[in-house]
């Protein structure tokens, strides 16, 4: 049975503790309080209260349909594509509610780069997919846009494998390739926040790991947060792990505490793959 | 328990079986027969005066249908621009804005109705809208009429072909920081583009037999369309009053006509099909 009450937070590992792996400080990037989100009248998610940490790999995971993926669209309000989805309460990312009305989307979505569960090159070339993004943002000559493409596809390491064929359809790549081509398509534009929704779950394992190596290089310079229901992966790549279950964050907190050390039964049970 | 016969069940079977396809055959055969007929007769209507001539009196040997091709080409590019600009705004605005908000649903059953409309009631409408005030008939109100009948076609193909693009597109382009607009023209359209042009072909196809609009709008002229602000010659028109009339040279000229307007619908839905096909090897 789900624990339908508050969650008391493990704020405390946050913002005034040191990172207990590292022994280095670090703030709060982004501060998620008493969301709640519905799709039409069904409540999806319960008062989630999350601290995502700046420059740190946070994993969400939990049995299907837990309000994984839910959580974090509320974070870029991507769920607006759809009229009968909505969210309440507040997600504060640098001092301010991304919630709020008068938050300019455009603004936010520069400012919060998402990674799909499938990979969705857009039907123009390699070089043009990222090159879109550069293009709503910049304004930049034609040698800058080549050398920003270039760039974001050197840092998704991917450049090496399309510097020849920059003009070919996107389509026309492996899905793995795809996948890393959504990446730099999605760091092109200098995002703070990578937002991941199971970037590996539709790509082979030779992929996956790709994926997994670049994550531990991006961490450098972005904040990353990244939904899966890969276990080993959460343990690989992340420093932060909450669990989510039925839409309620039933523990959060370092890594290595929730897979050594879990303090609720749920997350026992569910890492050690007695349900989901 | 007995069993049921197994004869029995075999000679329904056989039954059903010869009935539907005999019923299928009436309809290829009905097809061919007209094919067959129209390319018969039409092919020795067909000479390159056909192409180049204005009509002659009946009894006079040669003319062609030079102004009518013509006439029919204009009408057709006009109503087919104006019915795909609008069409395709409408289209967009029901698979991207309006979905199932009310005034959509309504706009959706109105494109319906629209499209189950006779065309010669579209043609009396368009009459006594823009003929019957000016006193005198215009290839504008047929370029209009035809429109009107594009319009349905042109705005709900564009929208089926718009819903056949997944959300995941939509939502990596809004991600990225792209305004509705931007998404719904440089990807989404992007994705749907040889679906919309199919569309298009096929209300192209679907207006160039159209008659009875035209006869009360355009009708016809045995002169070159110099201006649309008057009776304008066409082939559907001339196709109605040459077979109808008593003589035989114009009666072949009709033939040649009908043969013409045949193969260009022909090749319309054809080349409508293999962009299609194309597409979807292209998508794997």
């Amino acid at each position: 049975m789900p624990v339908k009450n508050n969650i008391p937070l493990p704020v405390d590992y946050i913002g005034s503790q040191e990172d207990l792996s590292s022994g280095e400080h670090f703030s709060s990037k982004i501060s998620v309080s008493n969301l709640d989100f519905f799709y039409g009248k069904k409540q999806a998610l319960w008062g989630n209260n999350l601290e995502i940490a700046e420059n740190r790999v946070t994993a969400i995971i939990g049995p299907s349909g837990c309000g994984k993926s839910t959580h974090i669209r509320a974070y870029n309000r991507i769920f607006e594509l759809y009229r009968e989805q909505r969210a309440t309460g507040e997600i504060i990312l640098d001092g301010v509610n991304v919630l709020s009305p008068s938050q300019d989307l455009i603004e936010l979505r520069k400012k919060v780069g998402m990674i799909f569960q499938k990979p969705t090159p857009f039907p123009m070339s390699i070089f043009e997919n990222v090159a879109y993004g550069l293009r709503l943002h910049y304004h930049l000559n034609r040698g800058e846009i080549a050398e920003n493409v270039e760039n974001a596809f050197r840092q998704a390491a991917l450049w090496e494998e399309v510097k020849d064929d920059l003009h070919r359809p996107a389509l026309s790549l492996s899905g793995g390739q795809q996948q890393r081509l959504c990446i730099a398509r999605a760091i092109a534009i200098e995002p703070e926040v990578l937002l991941m929704d199971e970037p590996t779950s539709a790509i082979d394992p030779v992929a996956t790991s790709k994926i997994e190596d670049l994550i531990e290089v991006l961490r450098k310079k972005f904040t990353i947060v990244i939904v899966t229901h890969n276990m080993q992966q959460a343990a690989r790549v992340s420093d932060f792990t909450a669990f989510f279950y039925e839409g309620w964050i039933v523990e959060f907190g370092p890594t290595k505490e929730i897979f050594t050390r879990p303090s609720k039964k749920q997350t026992q049970d569910y890492i050690t793959g007695r349900f989901g | 328990m007995r069993n049921r016969s197994h004869r029995t069940r075999q000679l329904t079977d056989l039954i059903v079986r010869v009935l539907s396809g005999m019923a299928a055959m009436v309809g290829v055969f009905a097809l061919g027969w007209i094919l067959y007929e129209v390319l018969a007769r039409g092919i020795r209507a067909i000479n390159f005066s056909f192409f180049t001539e204005l009509p002659v009196p009946p009894g006079m040997p040669g003319g062609g249908l030079a102004n009518a091709i013509v006439g029919t080409l204009i009408i057709t590019i006009m109503a087919t621009v104006l019915g795909v600009i609008i069409g395709m705004f409408a289209g967009v605005y029901l698979a991207e804005y309006g979905k199932d908000r009310p005034y959509a649903n309504s706009v959706r059953f109105a494109a319906n109705m629209l499209m189950g409309t006779p065309s010669i009631i579209i043609g009396v409408f368009v009459y006594a809208l823009m003929v019957l005030p000016a006193h005198h008939f215009s290839g504008y109100a047929g370029a209009i009429a035809l429109a009107i009948i594009m319009l349905p076609v042109i705005a709900r193909t564009t929208e089926d072909m718009m819903n056949l693009v997944p959300n995941a597109l939509r939502e990596s382009a809004l991600a990225l920081g792209a305004p509705r607009w931007k998404v719904t023209t440089s990807v989404v359209f992007k994705s749907a583009k040889t679906g919309l042009l199919t569309g298009v072909l096929l209300a192209v196809a679907r207006v160039s037999g159209e008659t009875a609009p035209l006869l009360f709008t355009a009708l016809n002229s045995p002169y070159w369309p110099k201006t649309l602000n008057g009776p304008t010659a066409n082939l559907t028109v001339s196709i109605f009053n040459y077979a109808m009339s008593p003589y035989s040279n114009w009666q072949q000229i009709a033939w040649g006509a009908s043969l013409l307007i045949m193969i260009s619908v022909l090749a319309v839905n054809i080349s409508a099909r293999f962009l299609f096909r194309g597409e979807k090897d292209n998508a794997g």
